[in-house]
Formats: C-alpha cells, sequence, structure tokens
C-alpha cells in the first residue's frame, strides 16, 4: 500500500496524499466558545527570523494512522542532525491563544450613576491540532542522493538532494509515496532554485516511546537570505482554498508579505451581545468577508505586538523558555518575563506578527516572499460588545439613555451585517431574541422626533 | 480659464504632481494604505524647505515642481514609524540633487537614492511593495496615469521598455523553472512594479538623454533590479536596481551626447541652446 506523502513547504502546507483519510484534521483555535471545527484544513507555521538566521516551526495536523504518514519539506540548505528538532504542540497552542482575535466586553455603567466604571473581558481560545509522519524508502540512479538520515524525536529524517524532478519523483513513487499530480514541475522548480528536500516519517519505535498519540511540530534552524515561505506544493491536491496561520518572532517590527498585499483585519467595531455565544462562527465570517473584499489576494494580518505585553490579554505572553523552543535564539532562557503577569513590564526584544492567508493556485500562484517592516505598532483583531445597563435607574438621563438603545443596537446590527455578510433581517431577529431589540432604531423616518414635544 | 490650462500643460512635471496626488489621495481613501497626514506634510515641507535654502545659496532659481514630485514620490513609497525619517529622506533627495552632479548635472534619482539610503540606514524605515496589490483597481489607475504622464513628457517609452525588459525576464525565469504562467503573471500585474516603472525610473533628468544609450541603460537597470529581487531577495528590487546603476548615466552621456531633457519644450531655442549638453 502507499505511504501518505505528505509535502510541506517549508513550513507551510500540506500536499496531502489524496482519497483515503483526510490528512487535515484540526480543531478550531481562536475565539470564545467558538465552533471547534473553525478553519480546519488550516495549516499552522511559526518562523523566527533575525538577519539571515531562521528557525521555522510546522505544526503537524495529521490524523491518520502515523505509519502510514510522510511528509516532503523543501528547505534551503541541508540540514545537519542538530538543525532539526521537535517540539512540543502546548507552546503553538500558546502563540495560537495569545494572538487571537478576541471580543471585548463592556459593561453600560448606571446612567444615574456619576462614577463611571468599565469592565473588560478578554475571551479566547484555544483548542489543539496535532499529528504525524511516516515512509521512505531508498533508490539512487535517479539523481537523488541521500545525503543524511537521522532520527529525531518520533521522526526519521532523510535528507536529499536532487539534480531533477523527474528523478526526485520517481523516487518517491518508487518507495511507496503517493504523490499527487503536478508535483513533479513544482519540485523541479525548487530543485533549479537550489532548494534542498527532506523526508520525515515516524520512527514507530520511537513513537511508541514516547508515548503520544498525536505528532509533535517539526523544527528546522538553518541560514537563508531568503525569507519566504513555499506555499505552491500545499496547492496542488488541496480541494478548495485552505487556510494558513503563520506567525512570525522578529526584532525589527511587523511582517508583511512582499508580493501580496498585506491587510489589517477590522478591528475595533462595536457587535450584538448576543454573538458572545457564536463569536467562532461570526469571525469566521469576518475573516471570509474581508478576504472577500480584497479579491481573494491578500494576506491577513491580525494581530502584531510586542512580545512582552498584551491589553486585553487573550492569553499570557510567552515565556522566555516557550520562545527558545521556538528557536528565538537571542532570548537569554533565563530572561525574566511577563507569564502569569497581564501586562509584563518587560520588553522581550520579540515582536510577533499573526497572518492569516486563505490561498489556491489561483489566487496566490507564488510563494510568499516576506519582509520585515520597522513598524512597531501594536495591531490586534478585536471586536467590542458593549451589554446595556440592565438594573435600576429613575432619572431624566436614564430615560434618554434608554431612548437611545434602539439606535446603538441598530447601528451594531449594521456593523455586523457589513462585516460577516449576514442578512441584517436575521441579525435583527437574534437581537430581539437577545433582548438587545433595535425596534425602530433603524426607522429612517426622521420626521416623527421633530415635534414630539 | 484657456490661459491656465495653457500654463498647465506647458510643463508635463503639474501632470505628474496632479497623477501623484490622486495616487496619494486614492491610497489614502480607497485603497487603505496606512497614509498618516504627517507624511506628506513632512515630505513636502522638507522638500521645499531644502529646495529653498539651495536656491538661496548657490543663487539658484526656485522651482517648486520637482521637489514637490519628488517629495510626493517619497509619500508613495516610503514607510518610517515616524516623521523623522521622511524628513531625513526628502532632505536627502533634494541634497543629492544639488550635491551630487557631474557635467553640471545631477544623475541619481532623488527619491530613489533617498529611500535606499534611508532603508538600508535605519530600521524604521522600509518599502512596502506589497501594498499596491496585483492587478487590482490601483494597479490600473496608477497604469492610466502613468501612460497620460509619461507620454505628456514624451518619455513613454521609458515605462514601456523597462515593463517589455522585465517581462522577459520573468517569464525567461518561469520556462527555465518549469513554472506555470500564472507566476510571471502576477509578478507583471504588481502594482509596485507600475509606480515604479511609470513615476521612478521615467523621470527624464535622471535617464541617459540619448535614445538608443537610454533603452540599454533601461535593460540594465531591469536586469539588475530583477536580479536583486530574484537572488538577492531584495524586497523592492527595482528601486536598489535603479541606484545601483545610475552612475552609469554620466558615462553615457558622454559616451553618446545628446541634447538634455528640458520640462518645457516651448523654451525659445537660444535658452535651449545654452544648456546643450557636451
Amino acid at each position: 500500500m502507499h505511504r501518505f506523502l505528505k509535502t510541506l513547504a517549508v513550513g507551510a502546507v500540506a500536499l496531502t496524499a489524496m482519497a483515503v483519510e483526510p490528512a487535515h484534521a484540526f480543531c478550531g483555535f481562536f475565539v470564545a466558545k467558538g465552533d471547534a471545527k473553525l478553519f480546519n484544513e488550516a495549516s499552522k507555521v511559526v518562523m523566527v527570523r533575525d538577519q539571515d538566521r531562521t528557525v521555522i516551526t510546522m505544526v503537524n495536523d495529521f490524523q491518520g494512522n502515523v505509519k502510514d504518514f510522510a511528509m516532503v519539506i523543501p528547505a534551503p540548505t541541508i540540514l545537519k542532525r542538530e538543525q532539526i528538532h521537535v517540539t512540543e504542540n502546548a507552546i503553538v497552542e500558546h502563540l495560537d491563544a495569545y494572538t487571537a482575535p478576541r471580543l471585548v466586553e463592556y459593561f453600560d455603567p448606571n446612567p444615574c450613576a456619576v462614577r463611571r466604571r468599565l469592565e473588560t473581558l478578554a475571551l479566547q481560545s484555544a483548542p489543539a491540532a496535532e499529528d504525524a509522519a511516516v515512509g521512505a524508502g531508498l533508490a539512487k540512479k535517479l539523481g537523488v542522493k541521500i545525503e543524511a538520515e537521522y532520527t529525531v524525536g518520533e521522526y526519521d529524517i532523510l535528507i536529499l538532494s536532487a539534480k531533477e524532478s523527474d528523478g526526485l519523483a520517481t523516487w518517491l513513487t518508487q518507495n511507496n509515496y503517493r504523490i499527487p499530480e503536478g508535483a513533479g514541475p513544482v519540485l523541479g522548480s525548487y530543485i533549479k532554485q537550489g532548494m534542498k528536500f527532506f523526508v520525515a516519517r515516524v520512527n514507530l519505535e520511537e513513537h511508541a516511546k514516547s508515548g503520544n498519540t498525536f505528532l509533535r511540530p517539526l523544527q528546522i534552524a538553518f541560514e537563508s537570505e531568503k525569507f519566504m515561505l513555499p506555499i505552491r506544493l500545499g496547492t496542488l491536491n488541496a480541494k478548495g482554498k485552505q487556510d494558513l496561520l503563520l506567525w512570525t518572532l522578529t526584532r525589527k517590527g511587523r511582517v508583511e508579505t512582499a508580493n501580496y498585499r498585506t491587510v489589517r483585519m477590522p478591528t475595533g467595531n462595536e457587535i450584538p451581545t448576543y454573538v458572545k455565544d457564536e463569536f467562532g462562527p461570526a469571525y469566521k465570517a469576518i475573516y471570509g468577508e474581508a478576504v472577500t473584499k480584497e479579491g481573494g489576494a491578500a494576506v491577513m494580518l491580525e494581530y502584531a505586538w510586542d512580545m512582552g505585553w498584551c491589553d486585553p490579554c487573550a492569553a499570557d505572553p510567552l515565556s522566555a523558555r516557550e520562545l527558545r523552543q521556538l528557536g528565538v535564539f537571542w532570548v537569554k532562557p533565563d530572561q525574566q518575563q511577563g507569564s502569569g503577569q497581564r501586562i509584563a513590564p518587560q520588553a522581550q526584544d520579540v515582536f510577533v506578527t499573526r497572518l492569516h492567508a486563505r490561498y489556491d493556485a489561483e489566487s496566490f500562484p507564488e510563494d510568499l516572499r516576506l519582509m520585515e517592516t520597522g513598524d512597531r505598532q501594536n495591531f490586534q483583531g478585536r471586536y467590542v460588545m458593549r451589554h446595556p445597563w440592565k438594573g435600576e435607574a429613575q432619572c431624566p438621563a436614564a430615560e434618554e439613555y434608554r431612548a437611545s438603545l434602539p439606535a446603538r443596537f441598530e447601528r451594531e446590527a449594521q456593523t455586523l451585517a457589513s462585516l460577516t455578510g449576514w442578512s441584517i433581517d436575521e441579525i435583527r431577529a437574534q437581537m430581539k431574541e437577545a433582548g438587545t431589540d433595535p425596534g425602530d432604531g433603524g426607522d429612517d423616518d426622521w420626521w416623527k422626533a421633530i415635534w414630539k414635544d | 480659464m484657456i490661459e491656465s490650462i495653457r500654463t498647465f500643460r506647458a510643463d508635463p512635471r503639474h501632470g505628474q504632481i496632479t497623477a501623484l496626488s490622486c495616487l496619494i489621495l486614492l491610497g489614502m481613501s480607497l485603497f487603505a494604505f496606512e497614509m498618516p497626514w504627517w507624511r506628506p506634510f513632512t515630505a513636502l515641507v522638507t522638500a521645499l524647505m531644502t529646495q529653498g535654502l539651495f536656491s538661496a545659496v548657490l543663487g539658484l532659481r526656485f522651482d517648486w515642481r520637482s521637489p514637490t514630485i519628488t517629495a510626493l514620490s517619497l509619500t508613495l513609497l516610503l514607510r518610517t514609524d515616524g516623521p523623522e525619517l521622511v524628513a531625513l529622506a526628502a532632505a536627502l533627495a533634494i541634497s543629492s540633487k544639488a550635491i551630487l552632479r557631474i557635467d553640471g548635472r545631477h544623475f541619481i534619482n532623488p527619491a530613489a537614492f533617498a529611500i535606499v539610503i534611508t532603508v538600508l540606514a535605519f530600521d524604521g524605515a522600509w518599502v512596502s511593495p506589497g501594498q499596491w496589490g496585483v492587478e487590482g483597481w490601483a494597479v490600473v489607475f496608477a497604469a492610466g496615469a502613468g501612460l497620460a504622464v509619461t507620454y505628456g513628457a514624451h518619455r513613454l517609452e521609458v515605462p514601456l521598455l523597462f515593463l517589455a525588459a522585465w517581462a522577459v525576464l520573468s517569464f525567461g525565469r518561469a520556462l527555465w523553472l518549469g513554472d506555470p504562467l500564472s507566476i510571471p503573471l502576477h509578478q507583471m500585474g504588481s502594482g509596485a512594479l507600475v509606480v515604479f516603472a511609470f513615476f521612478m525610473i521615467s523621470d527624464p533628468m535622471t535617464a541617459p538623454w540619448h535614445g538608443t544609450a537610454r533603452a540599454a541603460w533601461i535593460a540594465v537597470a531591469a536586469i539588475a533590479g530583477f536580479a536583486l529581487q530574484t537572488t538577492w531577495v531584495v524586497t523592492a528590487g527595482p528601486l536598489f536596481g535603479l541606484v545601483a546603476v545610475c552612475w552609469l548615466v554620466p558615462i553615457l552621456n558622454r559616451l553618446f551626447p545628446s541634447a538634455r531633457h528640458h520640462w518645457r519644450p516651448s523654451l525659445p531655442i537660444s535658452q535651449k541652446k545654452e544648456q546643450l549638453h557636451a
């Protein structure tokens, strides 16, 4: 039986083998109480970069039988044993949670009270994604050279260099890898650009020893002038568009794509309170709508922040230890940092960017060329709920306050409709059910108010 | 009214200023570029003041048009985290025009020079080639406005030659790599490339004056930019490529003497002759 071939582009997404079982299965991340299947088929990649030193962490979301799994990853250099590492899923999950788009609650104060009080609550989430790899063999004469073989964690790694794509494709096929149609030319393009390949599969013995039921993220560290993420292999046999979540940890500032537009997600919008229980689907719709507005050809910026702190925090900033695990080599392991604190007092010299792309071969024909900017301005995808005052309030101000509510609810309904593309009538109906009825707040009969007095 | 239209048309720089201003306004509104108000403000004020200073010191006539164009180009292309670096870039650009001269003429594109120096020297300065997107309305508008402006300046062949050279390189590389045509097409649709071709390299003052020499120089600039972008992964390849080959301009102007460019072709012949080069 053919083994699964999962081809990751340095870090990115899968060229999962067709048929059999779906290789992607990935629980929702982000977002409070959201649908757990939010953005399934998303690949998660973390890139650490300073000058030309790069560390890439690839989350392995393979859900099938580990013995059927293998992945081919193009890498810019031939990697030594020490340049490959495995880490814990929990760290990437923490990074995911820390940078997740968030829903913030505010409670209207008693309109009669002089003192005003705001209470905020950051919502977040962070589910899981796991699993991984196996499979390869040997052969030569095809211009394919096995440069090295290592066992790292639960993975057996083969480092390959190839002279031409046909040879590599044949070698892979001969070794029972099922490669998707069209992989040959893409492999050939990478070979001509001087890329090497490595095949990772699961060492069953080591895997059993580890006691894990999932596969841990693979990491590679190398030096390359190229700051890019190959995504082309991942588009070959994907069914429709797929999601990529890319985090970068850098020193200077925010990272963006040089050959695609990078666009900030809408943020700071006030949306109806009923969304609290379905922020997952709502954010998914907001993301989809934002991508559509950009013609499907933009990478969305979801978070850009100094790793030292957050406000509001969806999760604590990563600890120095976690950062080092992800490959942030310039952070000292014993460095004090803000874990456990809402707002850490100390700068980490690490800037995190969270980019989210939804791509296929048509909308993203080229690999992502990345660049670090000098922009250290903080940005977060943040959506606001304002709960109206529900307590007792007897004063002229309270009357005014209550009269102003339907118009505010209507504004919130329209904001949500425009952000998500959902039907405004449905939103109004939901709001009514939730006790925030826009009523005739959307009423355009402005003249009714003129002679009221 | 007719008089003012005539004045406007007498100098192609008026058209260029209009086109650049429209691009900035559209960028701020429709295309959602990050464009804080201080960027155009600082660029304009510094560029005009620097020009004024050099005019006073060197006893030259003050002309607001060229520094305005330089300031607007900086506004469009240079990203910084604060106004200081914009001011520095604008001052650098105008100073380069006054100081870096060979045979009495400046030969480095002032905006390109200032951007490259600022980006190389400071972490807080960068170029965002991705902001224009690919094949969108921003690109269409930039190309349309650019066509009108370069046509008015009798330099339409410069952007077209540059884009043609880039296309040969881009499609050639794709053929060599066995890449699908969607990749070079995507590269050619880049708004950053279009803006560079129509609003940067097309500056008639900093390109060789002789037609054939100019065509060859454009090809070399394209090759340099393309190599930088693909091999050395410089994000704004064309811009760096242009600065890398600007020193060829005075050499080519000596080897291939030709009438120097005038912004106002309607100047009396006698005045033109005085300024003939070599």
